[in-house]
């Protein structure tokens, strides 16, 4: 059977990625960009039986996604600047919680109501900081249709895996523009299912009891076993506790589940890295123009190179630092005033030599403007 | 039943009220509300049985503590 | 089963002070659960957060501790995923009605099969005694030295006129009745809400000189009568109790049923 080769837009093809990694649950509230993943899913979710629901804000579509998988289904959401501001408390629970779930945040022009229908990248330290206290995150992006549909079902395997909320970081380019998508085969691409706890009814059950290999299986709401589950600080049974040791240990416990496993959770594409003199590092629809720029410079023997980041957070730092050990300068290529900028200047050896290529006007970024850059680094002026 | 059959019945098989002391916060809304006045605190802000014969086992102290601390047990 | 066998015994005694209603409320709710014969595990139990939110922690049950004001919303994602599921959710009074106050009339807009109980005793107590949506008028609390010049919401009327199919009042003195209208808000399929009213001796108590548990239990005999009764009649003040409305409406996963067979047929 030959495979489904559509042409659709971004938000479309997020949605086809999130059925094939078997998204059953949607809660979403209308915000543009995103407004069309709540649409498509509300037409293709119930011909599954999934379950579609339009909450009255973005703080019950997230609340509501967090209890739908505690249930056992695999759940997400869906929107832009604006609501993900509003979701951050209960984005914070399911961390806590370690509640495995899906949040796609649309970029558009902020701060708040900034420029619904255009472009911009300014959200990336809020999927890192923007709800309160120390933790972890798992932020995951890309730059066409294609590569869409393979992080989306990554963000479902790694929420799975690590029992997590995981962020789909998209932007209003990327979310609007129509692109060939390729749907593959049933299989094709490994699916992580939710992992059930083998513990037999009427003996002790601890929803909040590493293995050895770190994942901690669950037991759903309904099921045979009953326990707690609580935004509190809590014990391995997910009763609240306030002693140091338990507290210290579920502390560390959060972080390192996912800043431990940087490597197996970084996704980054490589090109003309090998022998790059001027190494440009971007990510989302950004990455496009990047790439444009370093192949028609190629073309006039250029030795320039890309490092796309598929993966924000956990920052892949290693990934960052090798590409750039031979760059004579590294230019990052985003839409905002340089949230990534100022992580990969933690990260090389020489921060100085680190420059930003930007647009922050709502209009999406050209390879000509990363060139403009490209010749006042290299001291020829525009 | 009659109330005198329900009076008669009592007395016949064993009644007993049991309180658990380490729930019992000593608030005295079952003392309080006893139709028959069979409870009391005692010293230590507990409340205590004091008239076993008088209860009717209407069960209103059960039913109204917070602590859940208090059991009538009829047979 | 007995009473003592829906608690989770090694976390008790309770945290709530002595006298508190919301003891009593747990009281009854488990009663009530106890004559339904509801098995433990097809019962999921929602709180937000507050004194009332820690009822969950108590009841051995399916139970999800969340976020203030947010357990209708979590709670709504639990039962469209596993209608099958009884959810019941105490909450409260400003749990319910002022951060959570959205979520409560879209829960009622739904008519999702979801017990809400609202355990009002006028005051937020976990954080020490402040106003909330249902103090009243001329009440005071931290937050309200000088007197409350809010009026408090009808929860009944609020209910009502968000679309809830079933409403009820009643109160913490009134056991029997309170473990009646759970009975029926549970069974009822459709958004039930319980107002009832309850006793914060700590801090509505000491701040309005209300009295202790017993005074408090006292005035929420005297200030409330059936709904139409004689009394009320004669003392228009007093505040009705009893099931203001019980009707049958589609209910929302029912109704969602429904589009799931039209979309998987066409």
């Amino acid at each position: 059977m030959s495979k489904k080769t559509l042409f659709l837009q971004g938000n479309e093809a997020c949605v086809e990625g999130a059925l094939y990694a078997g998204l059953d649950f949607f809660a979403g509230y209308p915000i543009t960009p995103s407004t069309e993943i709540a649409e498509m899913l509300s037409m293709r979710l119930p011909k599954k039986g999934g379950k579609f629901i339009q909450m009255e804000d973005e703080i019950a579509s997230m609340c509501a996604i967090i209890g739908a998988s505690l249930t056992g289904h695999k759940s997400m959401t869906a929107t832009s600047g604006p609501g993900f501001s509003l979701k951050q408390e209960a984005i914070g629970y399911a961390v806590m919680a370690e509640v495995p779930c899906v949040v796609v945040d649309v970029q558009r022009g902020g701060p708040s109501t900034g420029m619904p229908t255009k472009v911009s990248q300014g959200d990336v330290m809020q999927t890192r900081w923007g709800t309160h206290g120390d933790h972890a995150i798992i932020t995951l992006t890309a730059s066409n249709h294609q590569d869409l549909f393979a992080i989306t079902v990554e963000a479902f395997n790694l929420s799975e895996t690590y029992r997590t909320p995981v962020i789909l970081l998209l932007d209003e380019v990327i979310a609007h523009m129509r692109e060939k998508l390729v749907i593959p085969e049933k299989g094709e691409i490994p699916l992580v299912e939710r992992l059930w706890t083998s513990v037999k009814e009427g003996t002790d059950y601890h929803p909040y009891l590493p293995r050895e290999d770190g994942r901690l299986p669950m037991s759903d709401f309904g099921g045979v076993h009953r326990y707690n589950v609580t935004g509190l600080v809590h014990d391995m049974w997910g009763f609240p506790s306030e002693d140091p040791r338990i507290a210290y240990g579920l502390m560390r416990h959060l972080v390192d589940k996912i800043e431990g496993h940087v490597k197996e959770m970084t996704h980054v594409k490589e090109y003309y890295l090998d022998d790059a003199d001027v190494v440009l590092i971007s990510y989302g629809s950004s990455a496009r123009s990047a790439l444009h720029l370093v192949e028609n410079r190629r073309a006039r023997g250029e030795r320039l190179g890309l490092l796309e980041l598929q993966t924000l957070w956990p920052f892949p730092a290693e990934a960052v630092r090798k590409s750039c050990e031979r760059a004579e300068y590294v230019i990052v290529v985003e839409m905002n005033m340089g949230q990534v900028t100022e992580e990969v200047r933690k990260v090389v050896h020489d921060h100085e030599t680190v420059f930003l290529a930007n647009r922050i006007d709502g209009t999406f970024i050209s390879p000509t403007d990363i060139r403009n850059i490209l010749r006042v680094v290299q001291g020829k002026g525009v | 039943m009659t109330r005198s059959k329900k009076q008669e019945n009592l007395s016949k098989n064993h009644l007993s009220i049991e309180i658990n002391r380490d729930y019992c916060k000593g608030c005295g809304i079952c003392v309080a509300f006893c139709p028959k006045g069979v409870l009391g605190m005692d010293d230590h802000e507990k409340a205590v049985v004091e008239d076993l014969e008088k209860c009717n086992a209407c069960r209103l102290c059960e039913l109204r503590c917070p602590d859940i601390a208090i059991e009538v047990i009829v047979g | 089963m007995s009473v003592r066998e829906y608690l989770r015994e090694r976390f008790m005694p309770h945290l709530w002070c002595p006298g508190c209603g919301h003891g009593i409320i747990m009281n009854n709710l488990i009663r009530a659960i106890e004559s339904l014969g509801i098995k433990k595990n097809d019962i999921v139990m929602v709180t937000g957060i507050g004194c009332s939110s820690r009822i969950s922690g108590y009841l051995d049950f399916h139970t999800l501790h969340t976020l203030h004001g947010r357990a209708l919303a979590f709670a709504t994602g639990v039962k469209l995923a596993r209608p099958e599921l009884k959810i019941i959710v105490p909450m409260g009074d400003g749990d319910a009605i002022a951060i959570g106050g959205n979520h409560f009339i879209h829960a009622a807009r739904r008519n999702i099969d979801i017990t809400a109980i609202i355990m009002n005793n006028r005051v937020y107590g976990m954080t020490g005694g402040q106003f909330s949506p249902l103090s009243g008028y001329g009440t005071l609390a931290t937050t309200a030295p000088y007197g409350n010049i809010y009026e408090a919401f009808d929860t009944v009327e609020l209910a009502r006129g968000a679309g809830a199919s079933f409403v009820a009042r009643t109160t913490t003195y009134h056991v029997r009745s309170m473990k009646e209208i759970i009975e029926k808000a549970i069974m009822h399929k459709g958004f039930s809400v319980v107002e009832i009213l309850s006793q914060c001796p700590t801090y509505f108590g000491r701040k309005n000189k209300r009295g202790d548990a017993v005074e408090m239990l006292k005035y929420l005999k005297e200030s409330t009568a059936p709904i139409g009764s004689e009394r009320k009649r004669k003392n228009p003040a007093l505040i009705e109790r009893g099931i203001f409305v019980e009707e049958d409406r589609p209910e929302y996963c029912a109704e969602y049923e429904k589009i799931v067979e039209k979309a998987q047929k066409g």
